[in-house]
């Protein structure tokens, strides 16, 4: 289609006061472009995304070959960054614990997909009722829950060890003991990111035609026949993106590990995940260009566990 | 799917069963919410007794009064409130003007600019937070409100929603209006965009929610408690009075409860925005 600048539309087309019909229009020029009008709409957003993300990225992969110097200026290191960052064992705990925390999420998508299974049933009463109650976790300020999530796993006085001494079991301290400190985290990570899944799938959900169900149900197939032979072929697409956003947002962990341990942990240094350390290099350390480094890192592995994702899609991701 | 494709009988049974397993689920959902309003009503001593207070009998409202009064809670408020509001009206202009160009309008380089600004979704945040962070700084911005909220009008995502809003609405209308001699502006500002408001709510319930929540960037661009947004308070609180668990835990209620019940409110409205993003 032709967009043409505001004089030109006065010009040519004034005497055209009534609609003419699509064929009627001229034949399109694929060369014509609409003037300035464009450059006007998309000149802001780019050149605030030129100026705030995309230099400050090409900066990133400068700065990851330099060193801070005392006075604040960069020094040209080469590639030691990336050579201290593979030999730094915390780095390569903090990779363990990222992990760590991102299968605990996506452990929790089937778990969703349940759930929206659930909330979705034709006919349910109170549905839009437990749909809140399921997706207040997702829209609830992270380091506001990670507060309460505190109180909960205190080792002292917390709920959640006072229950467990009901059934005999002496409750560790869960957020201070390494090892237990990033699975008391993805526990939180996974409640969290729930009602997102619930939301996505549950969308899915409702664009299976009932007839499907319909006719398993005169072949007798069972509910839970119906859920994995039905359900859960028709939601892989939905399955595949929820699984992809998990991954992507589980390597960002930061938020709740930061607010549920706090800066004075003692299992803090063998429970960071691979943000906590950039953030601590970055902004606390001031080791700019390591920072820069570690920050490379995450978007190469990023990169790397989506890449396999696409490629695996096509064993279990049906397109209809 | 309607309740005709069951019959009664199975409908009766799926009742029973599926409230009580959604009842036990939901109340464990909840659980941590109802267990933070109850500390947030008790008193210290009931928080770290062994077996828990499960109810605090005399509720301690006064826990939410010393919100306000030792901490900088309405500052930490107002910031946030400042950096939600300019990132969304920011995002709505700029995500909804540059989407409309990107699907609608033709111009050299519209396939590579594209592919540009996209291209920032594939990075993660890690990858451009300290330059962006000197950014601030050199423009003087740190402990800013605008500071906070600057880079954050900018959305890669909002343009590619808005993108999509806007191919997927009928050509037709357009054609009638530049007919009649409107111009591109005025095609976009009063036709196009009041039909592209589902994309645009879904683009401020998304804004509102990530503003609203983010720990990592007002950490890094702010250092005093009182320039600082409630996320980024309540996470350094943790260090200072971590002995006075319900003030902690009313102030957590009070930075989360606005966002939390406003959405609760347009509970169909947020839940649609959400899968509405997640579907393009």
């Amino acid at each position: 289609m032709t967009l043409r600048t505001g004089s030109t539309v006065g010009e040519s087309r004034a005497p055209v006061d009534r609609p003419v019909p699509v064929s009627a229009r001229p034949p399109k020029k694929q060369t014509s472009f609409d003037g300035y009008w464009p450059w006007l709409f998309v000149l802001p957003t780019l050149l605030g995304v030129l100026g705030f993300y995309i230099w400050p990225i090409v900066q990133t992969g400068y700065l990851s070959f330099t060193e801070t110097g005392p006075f604040g200026g960069e020094e040209f290191v080469g590639l030691d960054n990336y050579q201290t960052m593979l030999a730094d064992g915390n780095v390569g705990q903090a990779l363990i614990n990222t992990l760590i925390y991102t299968v605990i999420v996506l452990a929790g998508i089937p778990i969703a997909l349940l759930m929206a299974n659930l909330v979705n049933q034709p006919g349910l009463r109170f549905a839009s009722f437990y749909r809140v109650l399921f997706f207040m976790p997702y829209i609830a300020m992270p380091t506001a829950v990670a507060l309460v999530w505190r109180m909960i796993y205190n080792g002292d006085f917390g709920i959640l060890n006072w229950m467990l001494s009901l059934v005999g079991i002496d409750g560790p301290y869960w957020t201070s003991t390494p090892g237990f400190a990033i699975v008391s985290v993805g526990i939180v990570g996974m409640w969290a990111s729930l009602g997102f899944g619930i939301i996505i799938l549950g969308a899915a959900l409702k664009n299976i035609s009932p007839e499907y169900y319909e006719a398993a149900q005169l072949d007798g197939a069972t509910t839970w026949k119906q859920f994995t032979s039905i359900t859960v072929p028709l939601v892989t697409p939905s399955l595949f993106f929820v699984t992809i956003i998990s991954v992507i947002n589980g390597f960002q962990l930061f938020d709740l590990l930061y607010a549920i341990m706090g800066q004075y942990n003692p299992a803090l240094v063998q429970s960071q995940s691979l943000v906590y350390i950039f953030y601590n290099q970055a902004f606390i350390q001031n080791d700019k260009g390591y920072a820069a480094a570690i920050g490379m890192l995450i978007l190469v592995v990023i990169g790397i566990v989506t890449f396999f994702q696409f490629q695996m899609q096509k064993k279990w991701v049906n397109y209809v | 799917m309607s309740k005709e494709s069951l019959s009664p009988a199975q409908q009766g049974t799926n009742s029973v069963r599926a409230h009580v397993l959604l009842g036990v689920i939901g109340f464990i959902m909840v659980f941590p919410f109802i267990w933070q309003l109850i500390i947030s009503l008790s008193t210290n001593d009931q928080v770290m007794s062994v077996p828990p207070t499960f109810w605090p009998g005399e509720l301690q409202w006064g826990n939410f009064v010393d919100v306000f009064t030792k901490l900088p809670f309405f500052d930490q408020f107002g910031v946030s409130v400042g950096i939600t509001v300019i990132r969304v009206i920011g995002q709505v202009m700029l995500c909804s003007m540059a989407g409309y160009a990107f699907a609608r309008m033709r111009f050299r380089g519209r396939g590579i600019f594209l592919g540009v600004i996209l291209s920032i979704l594939m990075v993660p945040p890690q990858v451009y937070l300290i330059p962006q962070f000197q950014i601030i700084q050199n423009l003087g911005l740190l402990n800013t409100i605008l500071g906070i909220a600057l880079p954050g009008i900018f959305s890669a995502f909002g343009v590619f929603l808005m993108r999509q809003i806007f191919l997927g609405l009928p050509l037709e209308l357009e054609e009638a209006a530049r007919l009649d001699g409107a111009n591109p502006f005025q095609i976009f500002y009063k036709i196009m965009l009041p039909l592209a408001t589902p994309g645009i709510s879904a683009l401020i319930i998304i804004t509102t929610l990530w503003s609203w929540n983010d720990l990592l960037w007002p950490l890094v661009v702010t250092t005093y408690a009182e320039k600082m947004p409630l996320s980024a308070g309540l996470a350094t609180l943790v260090g200072s009075i971590t002995t006075d668990y319900p003030v902690m835990m009313a102030a957590s209620v009070l930075a989360m409860a606005p966002v939390l019940i406003l959405f609760i409110m347009l509970q169909r409205r947020v839940v649609e925005g959400l899968a509405f993003s997640g579907s393009k």
